[in-house]
C-alpha cells in the first residue's frame, strides 16, 4: 500500500517567512512602481496614500525588499546550479507544458525553469537596487550626473518589467502545478508531488530520513 | 500655477485631450543678448512678482549670483568671458531659465497627471499642487532647468508669468528691463523683430549673428538673439542642438505601451494555458505503479 498521506518537509518556518516577506514587499514595490510608470496605473497611488507618499515609500520598501531578498538568495544559491539533467529536462519542455511528458530525467530540488527564474530575479533585483539608488530623490539622485540618471531610469523600468513578468510566471507555475502552494504555506509537500516533480530531491531526502 | 483652464494643449501623464476650446496666439519672450548689460533687474523683478526669496549666499568672486537656478531663483544671469577669436575678449551675459519648449521634456517625463501643463499659447507651467517630487522633470529637461525645493520637495521653474500673461500683462522680467533686451509678444512678432536685430548685428561685424529657436525641441517660447549663433556653447554652455534625450524618449515612448501590454499578455497566457492544458497534477496511481514495478 502506498503511504500517500505522508508528507515531505520542503521549507522551514524561517524559509517560509523569508519568502513571504520578500513576496509582500515585492508586490508593494510592483504596485507603487507601476503607478509611476504609466498613467493607466496612476490610480494605484491611492493604495499608498496618494502620489507623494507613493513616491516617498517605494524606495524605502525597495531597500527592505532587497535586504530580505539577499537573505533568501543566499539560502537558495547552491540549489540553483544548472546541471546536465536540467538541460535534458529542458528538451521536454513542450511536452511538459502540454502535460504529456513521459519519462523525464531526474530533477533535483528545482527544475531548470525554477533555476532560470532564480537567476533572472537575482540579476533584475540587483539592477533595480542599483538603478533605484541613482534615481532616488532627494537623497541620492542629485549626486549623479544627468547622463547616468537617464540610463538608470531606463534600466529601472526595464528590470522592473522583467522582474514583474518573471514573478507572474512564478505565480502561475505554482497555480498550475497542483499542490505546490502548500510547500510555502505549510512547509510540506505530498510524497506524490515530490516523486512526480522532483524525483532526485525526493530520493535524497528519503535517504536522509532513513539514515536519521 | 496660473489662471487659465480652457486653453491647455497638453497635461503630463494624461492620455485623453485636455480642455482646449480656447485658441490663443502663441507667445514668446525674446532675449536679445547683444543688448543685455547684466544689471539683473529681471532677476529681482522675478523674485518680487513671484514672491520667492533665495537665501543670501556668498560672493564667489564672479558676477553670477546666485550661482545657479534654484527652487527660489527661476532666472539667473550667466556671465561668460570668452574669446570667440584669439585676442578678442567678449563678455557674454545670458539670462538663463526655462525655455518653454514646444516639445517639453519635463512634461513628457512627468508621471503625475496635471503636474505639468502646456498652455495653447506655448507656456509650460508646473502645477505644484499635483507634483509628487520624483524629479523626473529634471531627468527629462534638455536645458537643466527644473529644481526640487528643499522645503517642500516640489519642482519649480519659470512660469513665463503665466498668471500675468493670462490677464493680458507681460512677464515681470520684461517690464523691468532698462535696455529693451527683453521683449514679449506673439511668437511671429518676436521672430520678425529678431530678424531686424540680426541684420543690424551682421552689419556691425557679427556675421554669425542669429536667432536661437532650436528645432530639436520643436522650437522654444523663449528665444535668444545671439551674436555667435554658430557657437551657442559660448553662452555658458547653451546646447547647440538640444533634444529630448533618446533614453527619455525610449522610457516615455515605446517602453510604456510595450511593457504594459507585455505584462498583460504574460498574465493572459497563464490563464489560457490553464484553461486549455489543465493543471500539472502529480498522478498518485501512476506514481504508485512506478514504485511497484
Ligand atoms: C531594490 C530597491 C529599489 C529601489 C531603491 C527603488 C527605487 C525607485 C525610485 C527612487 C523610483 C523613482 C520613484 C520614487 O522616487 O519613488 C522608482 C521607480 C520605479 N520602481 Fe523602483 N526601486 C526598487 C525596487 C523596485 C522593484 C523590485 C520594482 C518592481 C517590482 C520596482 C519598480 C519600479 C517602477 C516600475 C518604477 C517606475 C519607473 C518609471 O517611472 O519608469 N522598483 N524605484
Ligand atoms: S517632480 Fe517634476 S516630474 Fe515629478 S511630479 Fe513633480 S513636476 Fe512631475
Amino acid at each position: 500500500m502506498s503511504n500517500r498521506s505522508k508528507l515531505v518537509p520542503r521549507y522551514s518556518a524561517s524559509e517560509r517567512a523569508n519568502h513571504w516577506f520578500v513576496g509582500i514587499t515585492f508586490i508593494l514595490l510592483a504596485l507603487s512602481g507601476l503607478a509611476l510608470f504609466h498613467p493607466a496605473f496612476f490610480f494605484l497611488t491611492n493604495l499608498f496614500g496618494g502620489g507623494p507618499w507613493t513616491r516617498i515609500l517605494h524606495p524605502f520598501i525597495g531597500v527592505v525588499m532587497f535586504v530580505s531578498f539577499l537573505a533568501m538568495a543566499a539560502r537558495l544559491w547552491g540549489h540553483n546550479r544548472i546541471t546536465e539533467a536540467d538541460r535534458q529536462w529542458r528538451r521536454h519542455l513542450g511536452d511538459i507544458l502540454r502535460n504529456r511528458a513521459g519519462h523525464l530525467p531526474e530533477i533535483g530540488k528545482y527544475n531548470i525553469g525554477q533555476k532560470y527564474l532564480f537567476w533572472t530575479l537575482v540579476l533584475a533585483i540587483l539592477l533595480l537596487f542599483l538603478s533605484g539608488i541613482v534615481i532616488w530623490q532627494p537623497y541620492f539622485a542629485p549626486s549623479f550626473g544627468i547622463g547616468l540618471v537617464r540610463i538608470a531610469v531606463v534600466v529601472h523600468a526595464f528590470a522592473a518589467f522583467v522582474a514583474i513578468a518573471a514573478i507572474l510566471v512564478h505565480i502561475y507555475a505554482t497555480i498550475w502545478t497542483t499542490d505546490s502552494v502548500r510547500a510555502m504555506t505549510r512547509g510540506t509537500v505530498t510524497e506524490a508531488w515530490a516523486r512526480h516533480h522532483h524525483p532526485g530531491w525526493y530520493k535524497e531526502v528519503s535517504k536522509e530520513a532513513k539514515q536519521a | 500655477m496660473a489662471l487659465q483652464s480652457l486653453d491647455i494643449e497638453r497635461r503630463s501623464a494624461t492620455t485623453t485631450p485636455s480642455p482646449s476650446v480656447r485658441e490663443p496666439m502663441k507667445v514668446a519672450k525674446l532675449i536679445d543678448i547683444s543688448k543685455c548689460i547684466g544689471c539683473k533687474a529681471c532677476q529681482a523683478a522675478c523674485m518680487e512678482w513671484n514672491d520667492v526669496r533665495d537665501s543670501i549666499g556668498i560672493c564667489e568672486g564672479v558676477y553670477d549670483n546666485p550661482m545657479d537656478l534654484s527652487a527660489d531663483s527661476w532666472t539667473v544671469m550667466r556671465f561668460s568671458e570668452v574669446e570667440p577669436e584669439p585676442g578678442k575678449l567678449e563678455w557674454l551675459i545670458r539670462k538663463d531659465g526655462c525655455m518653454h519648449c514646444a516639445d517639453p521634456g519635463c512634461l513628457k517625463a512627468c508621471p503625475s497627471p496635471g503636474a505639468i501643463v502646456q498652455y495653447a499659447n506655448g507656456i509650460v507651467d508646473f502645477h505644484e499642487g499635483n507634483c509628487i517630487g520624483c524629479g523626473y522633470c529634471i531627468t527629462g529637461c534638455p536645458f537643466n532647468v527644473p529644481r526640487l525645493s528643499k522645503k517642500d520637495n516640489k519642482a519649480y521653474k519659470c512660469t513665463l508669468c503665466s498668471d500675468r500673461v493670462a490677464v493680458g500683462m507681460e512677464p515681470a522680467c520684461i517690464k523691468s528691463c532698462p535696455t529693451g533686451a527683453l521683449l514679449f509678444g506673439s511668437k511671429d512678432d518676436m521672430t520678425r523683430h529678431a530678424e531686424k536685430r540680426i541684420t543690424d548685428l551682421k552689419a556691425r561685424g557679427f556675421e554669425n549673428a542669429g536667432l536661437y529657436d532650436p528645432k530639436g525641441v520643436g522650437g522654444t517660447h523663449v528665444m535668444y538673439v545671439l551674436q555667435h549663433a554658430d557657437k551657442p556653447q559660448l553662452y555658458h554652455g547653451l546646447p547647440k542642438d538640444p533634444q529630448i534625450s533618446p533614453l527619455v524618449s525610449l522610457w516615455k515612448g515605446m517602453a510604456k505601451p510595450i511593457m504594459g501590454i507585455g505584462l498583460g499578455l504574460v498574465a493572459l497566457a497563464g490563464f489560457f494555458h490553464y484553461v486549455t492544458a489543465g493543471p500539472n497534477e502529480a498522478n498518485e496511481t501512476e506514481e504508485d505503479e512506478k514504485e511497484e514495478q
